[in-house]
């Protein structure tokens, strides 16, 4: 399959040129100050191998500035693997990688010290109080004191943790741990944030919370590279993202365009009960654009889910249960891969 | 101009005041680059601060308890039947050095195992700073010096202790607070080499403090001279770094007489044994967390 690029991908927020050079339009300050890096991460042709084992085989990608940037995948797609590499603590085998323009593997410190990072398995200090997580992590920055007290409770309060602050971590609840794993990560206010399922395992409730802080830290400007296997969680949060699966990248761009490119408008689901979804197929031949028969329902994909319905009323075949639903990340994985997201 | 105090909690700060910044990621990095290890030695006794007061009752009320009981018991019969039996100094001012090394070593045995385990395996600690600009080999680093500071604080009680039994007769005395340091990181280092290779725990353990830690507290001169053992376990000592240490200790705390050699080769044998322990447990952190 091809190599694909940000660059040119279809995001909502066009990417930058890479060859941009100020001009007169520019304004005066750009001839004065040395433009940011265009691409806050590049990675090409990155790879990891563990043994006889490809976690990652060769993917490529650039994130812009700003991006909300999903790696969209099945759990063992090579998307943990991918974090670890761009946060500095797992070596690449080949290919390259650059963080702000710096090499994780030789500035490791320098690279990190941009980073916010929220790994996907809790490490919270569970012997330390709550607000001294945030110290103490700070102090890993560097940061004094004077700096990091008025800080730990800002972000206790956007966290909406403040009345937990002197708790025991034992004490929290999940999505708490999980809310105050992302305010330790913003300590040193960076302005890259890696996310690491930061919702699995959590309540709908607590998933709401996170992705509401989650879209504040992106209105603030604050780049947000993501992996999750939750496809709301993706058409939620991300402007871009990468199909990844196996360790490839299987398709590239906004939510939107990924469903419009690999999938219809609308999917018509039926249920027949487990014994009658398979052998149904044939009767169904010819309804909508593509048909794809799971061993719970049959999926109909068509760009008028209620036609459809209607169509296979006026067959004779009555289903157990219907549903008419607009295509989904899921149904873009599954083209894609002929499997589901969550096996 | 001078800055307005900072505000103590963000309810009491307002909009007037200006937003609080973060140094730039460069100062972050610089700073992690030469004081990495003490910031995370900063987290491991901030840990410990919560168990302070088990740390302190435990190393006032064991020198107390085995000094009492060596001191007002067994002590006042070795003296009574064998008055020259141990250099011409009573047994109590014997054993103490060796109790004050051996304590370092079992709070070695106990600072280098479980908690190196919990930054790996249980609550993965350390991965949580490895985010972060600190290097595998600083956190590595900042453990052993908070651990560090543990041997001298408890170490120094101990030799506090000791003084106030009378038996460290000598001016040097002090210096074997030092020496119990030594022994602890001697014995320490190493065994947190392999306490980070530990993938499963299966109790290795207790098995450490079983089968290494117990006999050599028993078969390190602790008690008794080492040459009073057969040759054939002799070797134990000569292995041990409680036995280096304790007779180090021995010639801080009341001049025991051995072939300066034999000083230099104690000196020699825990330096290098702690720091080959170091090497090991920095390229086994590195390889553990580097992957």
């Amino acid at each position: 399959m091809p190599e694909l690029h940000s660059a040119e991908g279809t995001s909502k927020k066009p990417a930058p040129a890479k060859d941009a050079r100020p001009t007169k339009d520019a304004g005066p300050s750009t001839n004065a100050v040395p433009a940011p890096p265009q691409y806050v991460i590049t990675a090409k042709n990155l790879t990891k191998t563990y043994g006889d084992v490809t976690a990652v085989d060769g993917i490529s990608f650039s994130v812009p500035v700003g991006e909300a940037f999903g790696l969209l995948g099945p759990n063992g797609a090579g998307k943990s693997t991918t974090m670890k590499m761009i946060g500095g603590v797992a070596q690449r085998t080949s290919g390259s990688l650059t963080i702000m323009g710096l090499d994780p593997e030789e500035h490791g410190p320098e690279v990190r010290a941009h980073l916010g990072v929220v790994p996907q398995q809790d490490n919270l200090d569970e012997e330390l109080r709550v607000r001294d997580n945030l110290l103490v992590y700070g102090r890993y920055f560097g940061l004094p004191m004077s700096y990091l007290k008025p800080k730990a409770d800002e972000l206790l309060e956007f966290a909406q943790l403040t009345d937990k602050a002197k708790s025991k971590v034992d004490a929290l609840s999940g999505g708490m741990k999980r809310r105050l794993t992302i305010a330790r990560s913003l300590i040193n206010e960076p302005r890259i944030l890696l996310l690491d399922e930061p919702t699995t395992g959590l309540d709908p409730q607590a998933r709401h919370i996170l992705w509401d802080r989650l879209f504040r830290l992106k209105e603030q400007g604050v780049t947000l590279i993501l992996t999750t296997h939750y496809m709301d969680e993706a058409e939620q949060l991300c402007d871009r993202l990468i199909v990844v699966d196996k360790g490839r990248i299987m398709a590239e761009g906004s939510p939107a365009s990924l469903i419009r490119n690999y999938s219809t408008r609308e999917v018509l689901e039926l249920r027949f009960g487990s014994e009658r979804n398979t052998s149904v197929g044939a009767e169904l031949e010819g309804i909508g654009e593509r048909l794809e028969t799971l061993p719970d329902r049959v999926l109909i994909y068509t760009q008028d889910g209620e036609a459809a319905l209607e169509e296979v009323s006026a067959r004779g075949l009555r289903p157990l249960t219907s549903l008419v639903r607009r295509s989904s990340l899921e149904d873009v994985f599954l083209r894609l891969t002929g499997r589901s997201l969550i096996d | 101009m001078t800055e307005p105090p900072l505000a103590k909690t963000s309810k009491t700060r307002t909009t007037s005041e200006p937003p609080l910044r973060a140094h730039p990621p460069e100062v972050s990095a610089a700073k992690a680059r030469r004081w990495g290890a003490f910031y995370f030695a900063e987290q491991v006794l901030r840990v410990m601060k919560g168990y302070g007061w088990s740390i302190f009752l435990y190393s006032v009320g064991q020198p107390a308890a085995y000094l009492f009981a060596m001191g007002v018991g067994l002590a006042t019969l070795v003296d009574t039947n064998s008055a020259t039996a141990f250099g011409g100094v009573s047994y109590l001012a014997y054993i103490a050095p060796a109790l004050l090394i051996s304590a370092a070593v079992m709070t070695a045995a106990t600072e280098f195992t479980f908690p190196v385990m919990d930054g790996f395996k249980w609550r993965r600690v350390y991965y949580g700073p490895h985010a972060s600009p600190l290097t595998p080999e600083q956190i590595a680093a900042g453990q052993i010096i908070a651990v560090t500071l543990r041997f001298l604080l408890q170490s120094v009680i101990y030799f506090v202790i000791v003084a106030m039994f009378g038996a460290s007769p000598s001016g040097w005395g002090w210096g074997s607070v030092l020496v119990a340091t030594l022994a602890g990181l001697s014995f320490g280092l190493p065994l947190m080499a392999y306490a980070a290779s530990v993938k499963e725990d299966k109790g290795q353990f207790a098995m450490v403090m079983r089968f290494i830690v117990m006999p050599l507290f028993l078969f390190s001169g602790t008690f008794f001279p080492l040459d009073t053992l057969p040759v054939l376990v002799r070797w134990i000592g000569w292995i041990s770094p409680i036995w280096h240490g304790t007779e180090l200790g021995r010639v801080l705390s009341y001049g025991h007489e051995e072939p300066p050699v034999l000083t230099i080769i104690h000196i020699v044998f825990l330096a290098g044994l702690a720091w080959f322990g170091w090497v090991l447990t920095k390229r086994q952190f590195v390889r553990r967390m580097g992957q």
